[in-house]
C-alpha cells in the first residue's frame, strides 16, 4: 500500500496498463510534453513514445472518432477529453458510433474515454459540468464515476479491459484534495457494485463522485445529532448496483439521492424512480432528492456554491429526512 | 495550385501497367453487373413491400466504388457508404446476406438491428456506415491511426460524399491524416447532389479534390463512370500510403441517377443533366471498352451476364429464406462481451 492522491492513482492505472498492454495507448490535447492540462500523463512520452502518447489536434471528434476506429483495429485507446465539458464536440462519435457499432456490425469498441469532471473551482459553465446522466441515457456506452484512489486505480484498469466504450468522469474536485492508501499491485473492480463508504440505519444517501465526500462529511455531523447515515456510492452508473441500493433501501427506509449534476433528467430522476416502483412498501418516508438547480454552471464563487449541492444542503435535507 | 484531373484509361498496355490482367478487367465487369443487379432486385422488393423503411442506391456510382473496391489491398480496410455498394461486392460479400439485410433478415450482416447499406463484414475489412455523414471518416482515419502505431503496412480508406464534405468531421479527418501522414485515402463520391442540394450551394471550390492541398496531401478528380480510371488513381493512392507517402483525397465524379432515396423523383436535377449523364452509363462504358479493348467476346459476355443474374436469383431465395430476428434476444445485444474482443479483426 501507499498514500496516493486521485489524481496520482489515476496516472498510476494508466501507466501500469500501459506497460503490461502494448495496445494500450492514448490519445488528447497536450497530453505529450506537457503531461495533459491536468498532468495525469506528464512524463507518459518519454517512457512510452510519440506514437503511444499522441498529441492531437484540437479536435474532439477526430479524437473519439479517431479512438473508435484504432479501438476496432484492435488497439485499445484511452482517449483524454481536457475537460469533460468538451465532449460536446464529440457527441456524435460516442452516441452515434460508438454506442451502437456492437449492436449493429458485432464489433466491440473497447475505448475508454477520460473525463475530467465537476465544479468547486470557478471553472464556470464550460469548465465544471458534470454530463454522466445525459449518456447514461445512451444504450451501450459505460459510466464510471469513481470518488477515491482506490477506485479510481481499479476502475480505470477495468475500463480499459472492459471490450465497451467506457466513459471515465474523473471529478476534478478529488485530484489533489483525497488522497488515500492504495494497493501498490494491479487490480480490477467488477462495474456495477456500490461500495459502501460510510455505514448507517438512519437513512441511506445514494451517491457517487465528488458527492461521495460531501455525504460523508454532512453524515458525521449527523452522527453527532445520533443518527447514523448510510452512505453508499455507486461508483458506476452503467451498469447501477439496483439490488445493493433496493436491499440498503429496504434495510434503513429512508432514502436521499445526491448529486451534483443538475435535477432534471438526472440519474437521480433514475434510481428514484426505480426505488419508487421496487421499494416503495419498504419506505418510511418519500425518496428525496438533492440536486444542482436547473441551470448552467455559474462562475462566481457565491454563484457556485448555491449551485453545488454542499455539506449544509445535505445536512438540511438529511435532517428532514430522518426527522420525517 | 490546381488539383490534377486524371487522364481516362485507354489502352489495354496501360491498364496491365496498372496491375490488372484480362481476367481481372472481366470480374470487374462482373462486380458492376452484380452491384447494378442487386440494387434492382432490392428496388423490386421494396416495391413488393418486402423491404421495411427505405431503400437507396447507388445507381450511375457502380465504377467508382468497384474500381476503388478492386485497388484495396487484402489487409486493407474502409467505410463505405451508401452508394458504394459495388465496394461490399468487389470485397466478396456475399449478395444473398446483402438481400437479407435490406430485408431485415437474420442473415443480413446486421442480423436486422440496422438496415439498407448500413453493413458491415469485418472479416473483409468492412466496416459499417451510420447515417451522419461524414461520421465515418474519423473512424477511417483512427484505423490509418492504429496501422501508424503498429507499423503495419496496410491502409484504411474512408469515403464521403460531396455532401458531407460541408460538415466538421471531413476537415477533423483530413487535418489529421495531413498533420500524421496517415496511410489513409479519402474517396469522395462526388454525385452532384445532396439529396437536392446543388454543388454550388454546398462549396465554393471548384472540386472537393482542390481541398487536399490545405491539409498538405495531394487531391485528384477522376472521372468517375470511368472505372479503369478509378482504379488506377485508386491504386496509386494506396501504394502511395502504403510506402508512407501520405492520405490522398480521389474525388470521383459521378451523377446520382436516381433521387436520394426510393420516395424521392429527383425533380430538382434537370432532365438534360440526366441525358448527357446516361451517355456515360459506368456499365455500358466499360462494356464498350471491353469489347474494344480487351475482345470480350459474344460469348464471355453472356457467360458473365447469366451468371449474374443465376447468382442473383439463389441470392434471392436464400435471403427470403432466412428467419426474421427473434425479438426476445433484443435487449441482451447491447454490450460486448470479452469474449466478443476474439475476432480475427481485432487482432
Amino acid at each position: 500500500m501507499a498514500e496516493r492522491t486521485y489524481i496520482q492513482a489515476i496516472s498510476d492505472a494508466l501507466r501500469e496498463e500501459m506497460r503490461r498492454d502494448q495496445r494500450v495507448f492514448v490519445l488528447g490535447e497536450d497530453i505529450g510534453v506537457y503531461g495533459g492540462a491536468f498532468k495525469v500523463t506528464l512524463g507518459f512520452q518519454e517512457e512510452f513514445g510519440p506514437w503511444r502518447v499522441i498529441d492531437m489536434p484540437l479536435s474532439e471528434t477526430a479524437i473519439v472518432g479517431g479512438a473508435t476506429g484504432a479501438a476496432l483495429m484492435g488497439l485499445r485507446p484511452v482517449a483524454e477529453m481536457q475537460f469533460a465539458d468538451f465532449i460536446s464536440c464529440a457527441w456524435d462519435h460516442l452516441v452515434t458510433v460508438a454506442a451502437k457499432q456492437f449492436f449493429r456490425g458485432g464489433t466491440p469498441v473497447p475505448i475508454v474515454v477520460r473525463l475530467p469532471s465537476g465544479g468547486g473551482f470557478s471553472g464556470g459553465p464550460f469548465h465544471s459540468q458534470n454530463p454522466e446522466s445525459s449518456f447514461a441515457h445512451i444504450p451501450g456506452l459505460k459510466i464510471v464515476c469513481p470518488s477515491t484512489p482506490e477506485d479510481a486505480k481499479g476502475l480505470l484498469a477495468s475500463a480499459i479491459e472492459d471490450p465497451n466504450p467506457v466513459l471515465y468522469f474523473e471529478h476534478k474536485h478529488l485530484y489533489r484534495r483525497i488522497k488515500s492508501e492504495v494497493p501498490n499491485e494491479r487490480y480490477t473492480i467488477p462495474f456495477g457494485q456500490a461500495r459502501e463508504h460510510r455505514p448507517g440505519e438512519d437513512a441511506t444517501v445514494v451517491t457517487w463522485g465528488a458527492m461521495v465526500h460531501t455525504a460523508s462529511e454532512a453524515a458525521d455531523e449527523l452522527a453527532g445529532e445520533g443518527f447514523e447515515v448510510q452512505v453508499l456510492d455507486l461508483r458506476t452508473l452503467i451498469p447501477w448496483d439496483k439490488e445493493r441500493v433496493l436491499e440498503d433501501v429496504r434495510r434503513t427506509s429512508k432514502v436521499l439521492v445526491l448529486h451534483e449534476d443538475t435535477r432534471t433528467g438526472g440519474f437521480g430522476a433514475e434510481i428514484a424512480a426505480t426505488i419508487a416502483e421496487e421499494a416503495f412498501e419498504d419506505l418510511d418516508a418519500p425518496v428525496m432528492r438533492l440536486a444542482a438547480p436547473d441551470t448552467p454552471v455559474p462562475f462566481s464563487p457565491p454563484l457556485e456554491k448555491a449551485f453545488i449541492p454542499q455539506v449544509e444542503d445535505v445536512l438540511a435535507a438529511l435532517r428532514e429526512l430522518v426527522a420525517y | 495550385m490546381a488539383v490534377r484531373e486524371a487522364e481516362p484509361v485507354g489502352s489495354l498496355q496501360e491498364v496491365k501497367e496498372a496491375g490488372l490482367d484480362r481476367e481481372d478487367l472481366l470480374a470487374i465487369y462482373r462486380n458492376m453487373l452484380i452491384t447494378r443487379g442487386i440494387e434492382e432486385r432490392g428496388h423490386i422488393l421494396y416495391k413488393q413491400g418486402k423491404i421495411p423503411g427505405s431503400f437507396y442506391t447507388g445507381r450511375g456510382n457502380e465504377a467508382t466504388a468497384v474500381g476503388v473496391g478492386t485497388a484495396m489491398g487484402p489487409n486493407d480496410v474502409g467505410t463505405p457508404l451508401h452508394r458504394d455498394m459495388g465496394v461490399h461486392i468487389s470485397r466478396g460479400v456475399e449478395p444473398w446476406r446483402i438481400l437479407a439485410q435490406y430485408m431485415g433478415r437474420e442473415g443480413g450482416p446486421t442480423r436486422g438491428r440496422d438496415g439498407n447499406v448500413h453493413m458491415a463484414a469485418p472479416e473483409l475489412g468492412l466496416h459499417p456506415m451510420v447515417s451522419h455523414l461524414p461520421a465515418m471518416l474519423p473512424v477511417a482515419t483512427g484505423m490509418a491511426l492504429a496501422f501508424r502505431i503498429r507499423g503495419d503496412k496496410r491502409v484504411a480508406l474512408g469515403w464521403f460524399g460531396e455532401g458531407s464534405s460541408s460538415n466538421g468531421d471531413a476537415h477533423e479527418s483530413m487535418n489529421l491524416a495531413g498533420v500524421r501522414r496517415l496511410p489513409m485515402v479519402f474517396v469522395c463520391d462526388n454525385n452532384q447532389w445532396a439529396y437536392s442540394t446543388p454543388t454550388y450551394l454546398g462549396f465554393a471550390v471548384e472540386h472537393i479534390a482542390d481541398r487536399a492541398a490545405a491539409y498538405g496531401f495531394d487531391g485528384v478528380v477522376v472521372d468517375g463512370t470511368d472505372v479503369l480510371a478509378v482504379y488506377r488513381e485508386a491504386k496509386r493512392a494506396i501504394e502511395k500510403a502504403r510506402a508512407g507517402g501520405g492520405p490522398t483525397l480521389v474525388e470521383c465524379l459521378t451523377l446520382r441517377m436516381e433521387g436520394h432515396a426510393v420516395h424521392d423523383d429527383a425533380f430538382y436535377v434537370p432532365k438534360e443533366m440526366f441525358e448527357q449523364w446516361a451517355e456515360h452509363d459506368p456499365l455500358e462504358r466499360y462494356r464498350t471498352w471491353l469489347r474494344s479493348h480487351a475482345e470480350m467476346t459474344d460469348d464471355e459476355e453472356e457467360d458473365i451476364t447469366s451468371a449474374v443474374k443465376r447468382l442473383l436469383n439463389e441470392a434471392l431465395e436464400r435471403a427470403e429464406a432466412s428467419p426474421l430476428p427473434e425479438p426476445a434476444r433484443l435487449e441482451g445485444s447491447v454490450f460486448a462481451s470479452p469474449e466478443d474482443l476474439d475476432t480475427p479483426h481485432h487482432k
